[in-house]
């Protein structure tokens, strides 16, 4: 049990602040106070600011209560509702209410809130007026919408704009008298205020801006509302909504410091040390408030002061807001226009969808937004600003939002001035920024070539390489020109230019490539070998002949090079599906060859890992026995078709994807491309083969058969785009073999499907594939031609002798 | 008692152009490369930065690219391509009437293909 006695909490108003502030409190100091709550109010602790969906009809009372009565009970509060603190005296650290009772504190808690504000106009007490700040005012104006039919809000900014919304939607006719020329004109700009009209105009509300509120007129009850240049608007309810101010009335009569509100240093105290105060009520360094969020902040300052820490601060953190009228988007925060020149703007309008945004920069850190009509990045630029982040390399993009921000930055958009040094930015080779930047900085380094080639960052996947040139351009402080995909350092042409090239001059072999083109070496390099290879094999597939020593190893051997410069085999399993003979087979050789390893692959088949390069054509020679043929794990080429069980079995399945998939394997299998290439044909929209990551798939469904394409799961997660719908699995052979073919002839080396349909875009691909039936047929005619000539079986050929001194020591001395 | 001697290994034309045969050795793995022009050149198979089987690289000029991670490495002298920095042994070597000859200790105890 805690021995040390109590002591007395008294909290001053029931609202947001004080109730964060108590709920706070206990959760870092339960047992340190006995707390008494005195509301005026009738009601437990609600969210005001949720009172506009209440009177909009969204929501009921019930709903935005934050804290039940029990609530109190159980965290042995005691409340007293409806029951207003009328006067304290902090000589004596006492409160007496209303109803007379007196209530001794050891610690007092002001979170009195605030007053509507309401300006000398004559009539502003006749009946048929109200405010818009309590539950009271809400029953009011419900009440009045039930029966009357003329509503008049005073004041357009957030308050008003969402009292009249609601009272529009309860079926009142509202005029909305502004004073300002703008609607919101503390939130928004002129263009942004003037969108917000237009639709809450089109939506059926009145407005009469620049409209001075003269008098309230009425007999008993208000009747109209006369303005000062003579305009009069009739009423049957008039809505004061202009704004608010500290309710301050207790504290100034106790004798505290108080200007526009209760004055509270940054520890929330006022200038009686065992007094403190939060929420609307105070003033902190000269700025009163009356958005939520600096009041949480307040809220768990004030709780850790009142628990006795006195290491707790407040700082106003930086605001944003938005409206509350279902279907509007309005966001804003910070700085609403350029103040000087050294303010910039960045702004986006399309007037016709009814999209606005504006960005102010200063230092290249973003300072101010308003946004009307797609609000999505609010809180990404309100992000920005809160952590004052570089934008320099965004700022031609950022004003389109984050996602088109990073898909088209990819490193570009990382802020590298702000990265810490310790950073990895190549999680391949493990090189941080630090690395990198001395790298740059001691060996004056000019060139992303030159950075990969001294730091290796860059130099295995590839994905950095946009934050490497990023943090070169940075450091050497100009802008580093990505080259044009230029095919090695060999020659001075690009990857493009020499496919071209090799058709168009009828180039057969790679020495003719090389004289005509210019290559500055007789053999060319490991980076163009390659390359050039694949280009003369597509281009001439029945005349090119493959050139082995131009071939990673990989595709050499027919196996996956391990780091130990042992192999991995993986033989094709059709579609995924295997045979018990087949899983025999697989086994036994396994325990034949000694083979350390063997795992289920993503691809859905089965990799025997460490086989000794000697050893490969055994195993082959094995497996080819039970029926089984290269799978190519290794190849630039059709890797795996990954399937579910479809209609076969499953309960879901709209087609026979099984099927589908062997057949779509069998048609592309041996075929070289310019990268690897997945398949998936999932047997209905669930798609448990994850074909929409896949470079082509398939989806079922029962109308057919959808074909997406461009898809990655690996280095860089990419979604597929739908390239069409077809009906038959003949049709999705003939759609997707000329989708491959196309890839095939004009990808780069290297490139997989996705960066590639990235590059030349989807609906440049429907239209030779989907659109121009000729030109498909053209393609896959082409596509199975080439097939006449890959479809053989490289273990196979292998077992048989083909290249046995690669499976060979020359010779063993002693 | 060892010493250093020129052992015959094989026919030229058993490695092929741009390509690599190894020869089992008693000190380890040597790679035997030939290039476009038909010379040859030995080295250590071991890749100075993570030992990777340098007889399986991609062979151009008269370097060779290891498969591992794509260092450059010289087959004249071993080192790798600047700013690589390491260096894996090389081993003399020569062609006399399409026989290839190492420099190496003791003698050749059996020959394959």
């Amino acid at each position: 049990m805690n021995a040390v006695p109590r002591q007395k909490l008294v909290v001053i108003g029931n609202g947001m602040a004080g109730m964060r502030t108590v709920e706070e409190l206990l959760a870092i100091a339960p047992a340190r106070y006995d707390i008494t709550v005195f509301g005026a109010e009738p009601h437990p602790n609600y969210n005001r600011i949720m009172l506009s969906s209440v009177l909009a009809g969204e929501k009921e009372i019930d709903d935005i209560v934050i804290n039940p009565l029990a609530w109190y009970d159980d965290n042995n509060i005691t409340l007293h509702a409806g029951n207003p603190v009328l006067s304290i005296d902090p000589a004596a650290r006492t409160v007496t209410a209303a109803s007379g009772l007196v209530t001794p504190y050891d610690r007092l808690l002001l979170a009195t809130g605030s007053k509507p504000l309401a300006p000398p106009i004559p009539g502003l007490d006749l009946p048929g007026t109200c405010a818009f700040r309590d539950i009271a005012d809400v029953d009011k104006m419900i009440a009045a919408a039930g029966a009357k039919t003329r509503a008049v809000v005073i004041g357009g900014g957030l308050l008003g704009l969402e009292a009249a919304w609601g009272l529009r939607r309860r079926g009142m006719q509202v005029a909305v008298v502004h004073l300002m020329s703008t609607l919101m004109e503390r939130q928004l700009d002129v263009e942004a205020g003037g969108l917000l009209q237009k639709d809450l105009t089109e939506r059926g509300l009145h407005f009469f801006t620049g409209g001075q509120t003269e008098e309230i007129e009425g007999a008993g009850h208000v009747e109209q509302v006369r303005l000062a240049d003579g305009r009069v608007i009739p009423a049957d309810l008039v809505v004061l909504a202009i704004g608010i101010r500290p309710n301050i009335d207790l504290a100034r009569k106790a004798g505290l410091e108080v200007n526009r509100g209760i004055v509270v240093g940054d520890d929330m105290r006022a200038s009686d040390p065992a007094i403190y105060g939060v929420g609307e009520c105070v003033e902190h360094r000269g700025q009163v408030f009356g958005l939520v969020a600096p009041i949480w902040e307040q809220a768990k300052v004030c709780a850790a002061s009142l628990a006795g820490r006195d290491d707790s601060v407040y700082v106003t953190p930086a605001l944003s807001t938005r409206l509350k009228i279902t279907g509007i988007d309005v966001f804003s925060a910070g700085q609403l226009a350029a103040q000087d020149e050294a303010d910039q703007e960045l702004v986006y309008r399309d007037s016709a969808r009814g999209i606005y945004k504006k960005l102010v920069l200063r230092d290249d850190k973003v300072v101010g937004a308003v946004m009307y009509g797609d609000v999505a990045d609010g809180a990404w630029y309100f992000q920005l600003m809160r952590e004052k982040a570089d934008v320099a390399t965004i700022r031609d993009r950022m004003i389109f939002g984050r996602a088109y921000a990073d898909v088209s930055a990819r490193g570009k958009g990382v802020d590298v001035a702000a990265m810490a040094d310790d950073t990895q930015v190549c999680g391949c080779n493990g090189v941080s920024k630090g690395t990198i930047v001395k790298a740059i900085t001691e060996k004056g380094l000019t060139s992303l070539d030159e950075v990969k080639a001294h730091t290796k960052a860059g130099s295995s996947c590839g994905q950095c390489s946009p934050v490497v040139q990023a943090i070169l351009a940075h450091v050497t402080g100009e802008a580093v020109e990505a080259k044009a995909a230029g095919l090695c350092g060999c020659a001075d042409l690009s990857h493009d230019e020499v496919r071209h090239a090799i058709v168009a001059q009828g180039l057969k072999s790679m020495e003719a490539v090389r004289q005509s083109l210019g290559w500055r070496s007789k053999d060319g390099c490991a980076k163009c070998r390659p390359a050039l290879n694949y280009y003369l094999l597509c281009a001439w597939p029945a005349e090119y002949v493959d050139h082995g020593q131009s071939r990673f190893i990989n595709e050499r051997v027919h196996a996956n090079i391990q780091k130990d410069g042992t192999y991995s085999v993986v033989p094709r399993m059709w579609g995924g599906v295997t045979t018990p003979a087949e899983l025999r087979a697989i086994a036994d050789v396994a325990d034949k060859h000694k083979i350390p390893t063997v795992k289920v692959t993503g691809g859905q088949r089965i990799d025997l890992l460490g086989v000794r390069k000697e050893q490969l054509p055994a195993v082959w020679a094995d497996l080819n026995k039970a029926g089984m043929v290269s799978g190519h794990a290794y190849a630039k080429g059709l890797r795996t078709v990954k399937t579910c069980v479809g209609s076969e079995w499953c309960r879901f399945g709209t087609q026979d994807s099984t099927g589908l998939g062997i057949r779509l394997e069998k048609l592309m299998w041996g075929s070289w491309t310019p990268h690897k290439v997945k398949l998936a044909v999932s047997g209905c929209p669930r798609n448990c083969a994850e074909a929409t990551i896949k470079d082509i798939g398939i989806i079922c469904v029962e109308a057919g058969y959808d074909i997406v394409v461009g898809g990655n799961g690996g280095i860089e997660l990419r979604g597929t785009d739908p390239l069409c719908r077809v009906a038959t699995e003949d049709e999705v052979l003939e759609y997707a073999g000329a989708f491959l073919q196309i890839y095939r002839e004009e990808a780069r080396y290297l490139e997989r499907t996705a960066p590639w349909v990235e590059r030349i875009g989807v609906d440049a691909i429907r239209k030779r594939i989907v659109d121009d039936e000729a030109g498909r047929r053209a393609a896959f005619a082409r596509f199975i031609h080439s097939q006449k000539y890959a479809q053989i079986d490289p273990w196979a050929e292998r077992v048989q002798g083909i290249d046995a001194h690669e499976f060979k020591s020359l010779a063993e001395v002693e | 008692m060892t010493m250093q001697d020129w052992i015959r290994i094989g026919l030229l034309a058993d490695i092929p152009r741009l390509g690599a045969r190894t020869v089992e050795t008693s000190q380890g793995q040597v790679a035997v490369f030939r290039t476009s022009d038909d010379e040859v050149f030995a080295l250590f198979n071991r890749c100075p930065h993570k030992g990777g089987p340098l007889s399986e690289g991609i062979v151009s000029g008269k370097v060779v690219v290891c498969p591992l991670h794509n260092w450059t490495i010289d087959l004249a002298t071993g080192e790798a391509t600047a700013p690589d920095e390491g260096c894996t042994r090389p081993v003399a070597a020569r062609i006399a009437d399409g026989q290839v000859w190492l420099e190496l200790k003791a003698g050749l105890k059996v020959a394959h293909g």
